[in-house]
């Protein structure tokens, strides 16, 4: 059997690191992407300096990965910005840079990869929203918005997408230990913990776990679904 | 070979492939040629077949002609009369957007 084809796009470090390791793990050919090059390597996986808001680049992408594989899999909408502050505090360009990495990024891979994936009349996409959205989080505004914006996409693509035998799912981390939650005070990710049903933080072997099942072929009746982690 | 003839050829192999794949139950009037008939009040599209007969195109003409275009963007959708109305409509449109002047 053809190993299946898995676009994760953020894979520099951090969650979408994580995630390209374990799908190389589980025998898929992961193609990876980030704005600069990645801290690490390995057989199977193929990176591409793709800032996910440029529409050539990604086009590009798209192209590369259809010639060669004549196929994809699984596209998983990892890469992401944050930025968190007040909103009287916030820049309008940061604004603008969250909004169009996290939305319109989403958007584009989303759409590519049904072209892709509509030959095969089978897909599977899982976005990356937060649960700063049903935790209306003050301090992440614009995050928040972009990343409900991410869910309402999710809701509305699998409704277009059904048709071509496409899911679109989305998986809502809760804090995990990585380089942006250091830097922030531990008595607010405490409070924030403590408005989760299991009050601890994430771990990346959680958030995997769903992308996991919304991978899995007997998920194809599930799709426009939102899972939040820690009970939220 | 001149580009309106090279991408007539590509437009009328998708839709042929339409054609091939529907089997008997054709959206795509193919013996008529360039004026097949598309997606409008004559044409057998419906929307979701529209969708993907376009992006069939984009890849034809990126894979055969190398050159990467987008079909349905702001320019398609607000031309008075669809360049999606029949085959030779679309190859107008295509010729278009390769040369630069829509």
């Amino acid at each position: 059997m053809e190993s299946p084809v898995t676009i994760i796009t953020g894979t520099r470090k951090g969650i979408g690191r994580f995630l390209g390791e374990y799908y190389l793990r589980q025998g898929h050919r992961v193609i990876g992407c980030s704005r600069s090059r990645p801290e690490w390597s390995a057989s199977g996986y193929e990176h591409f300096l793709v800032d996910v808001t440029d529409e050539v680049a990604v086009r590009e992408l798209f192209s590369v990965v259809r010639k060669r594989y004549a196929r994809l899999d699984h596209l998983i909408n990892n890469a992401g910005i944050a930025a968190m502050n007040h909103s009287i505090l916030t820049p309008i360009e940061t604004v603008h840079k969250i909004l169009q990495t996290n939305v319109l990024g989403t958007f584009l891979f989303c759409r590519e990869a049904a072209k892709l994936m509509k030959y095969r009349r089978y897909g599977r996409i899982v976005n990356f929203s937060t649960v700063a959205v049903p935790l209306k989080l003050a301090g992440e505004a614009a995050y928040s918005a972009s990343k409900a914006a991410v869910v309402s996409l999710t809701e509305v693509l699998a409704r277009e997408f059904a048709e071509f035998g496409i899911t679109v799912n989305a998986v809502g981390p809760t804090p995990v230990e990585t380089d942006l939650i250091r830097s922030i005070q531990k008595d607010k990710i405490d409070h924030l913990l403590t408005r989760q049903a299991v009050p601890r933080l994430g771990t990346f072997d959680d958030i995997a776990n769903v992308v996991d099942f919304f991978f899995r072929r007997e998920s194809g009746f599930v799709t426009g679904q939102t899972i939040y982690l820690g009970g939220v | 070979m001149d580009k309106r003839t090279e991408v007539a050829e590509v437009i009328l192999a998708v839709a042929r492939e339409f054609h091939d794949e529907a089997e008997g139950d054709s959206p795509i009037a193919v013996a008529r040629g360039l004026q097949a008939p598309l997606y409008g009040s004559e044409g057998g599209l419906d929307s979701l077949g529209l969708v993907s007969f376009i992006v069939a195109v984009e890849q034809a003409i990126e894979e055969r002609l190398g050159l990467a275009i987008t079909l349905a963007d702001e320019k398609a959708m607000s031309q008075q009369n669809s360049p999606f109305r029949t085959i030779a409509s679309l190859v107008d449109y295509v010729v278009g957007l390769l040369n630069g002047t829509l």
